[in-house]
């Protein structure tokens, strides 16, 4: 399940959902993303997330397709909230189950890299010098290279 | 006879901040494509010329990431925007 949404998620409450009537997955794993005070130099102080809505959750829905077809998953769930958010507020959850714990943990980087480089997203920062937009990290155009080897 | 109508295009991020349009009608002939519609978008002026030049700058089609040799036909959403920085 997909959701992109203003409002703050529970963790407690996804992994619950995600081993309900799991009894053949032995794996779960979760990512949280948190907003945090220094971003490429700037002391952060509240982050607004951009999003283009409709292109958003069918680019996230691909991602967690090609991960499935990759591994063999149980349940998988993404929130991406949106709008403007306050230092260590929550951005984002992956969650992962799978039989075994290295399709979970394979497909949670993968899908967490993916949403990185192709979800339509962005954040714009404000600062002490006032706002600006976040530039793209050239450290996320790699890291999918090792899923396309 | 080709098909000619107007498009809609979107704009996201920055470059809908800079441009100070969050989307714009364009008159197009079909098939068109990105490259073509960037090249229509730039001759709008200085700051289009810049903005839409800047080789970053990604589209996409119908809601699916595009390249600049992607066709375009009539009725499809176009939008531009800078690279992506969710998650």
């Amino acid at each position: 399940m997909i959701s992109v949404q203003h409002q703050d998620f529970n963790q407690g409450d996804e992994y619950h959902a995600l081993t309900q009537d799991a009894n053949s997955e032995g794996a779960v794993v979760t990512f949280v993303g948190l907003v945090r005070d220094i971003n490429q130099g700037n002391t952060v102080k509240e982050l607004t997330l951009e999003h283009y809505p409709g292109m958003t959750e069918k680019s996230l829905k691909t991602i967690v397709q090609q991960a499935k077809q990759r591994w063999s998953l149980g349940k998988v769930r993404v929130i991406h909230r949106i709008g403007r958010l306050k230092l260590s507020d929550q951005i984002v959850f992956v969650g992962v189950t799978s039989r075994h714990r290295e399709a979970a943990f394979s497909a949670c980087q993968f899908i967490m890299d993916y949403l990185k480089n192709q979800a339509p997203f962005w954040k714009k920062e404000t600062t002490s010098d006032g706002e600006a937009w976040v530039d793209f990290n050239e450290k996320d155009q790699l890291a999918i290279q090792r899923w396309q080897e | 006879m080709k098909d000619k109508s107007m498009s809609n295009i979107l704009f996201f991020g920055q470059l809908k901040e800079r441009l100070g349009c969050a989307n714009t009608q364009l008159e197009l002939q079909y098939p068109s494509s990105v490259a073509q519609v960037k090249l229509l978008l730039q001759q709008r002026g200085e700051l289009w010329q810049q903005l839409l030049a800047d080789g970053r700058v990604l589209s996409a089609i119908n809601q699916t990431m595009a390249t600049d040799d992607t066709e375009i036909n009539s009725g499809d959403e176009i939008a531009f925007f800078p690279p992506v920085t969710g998650g």
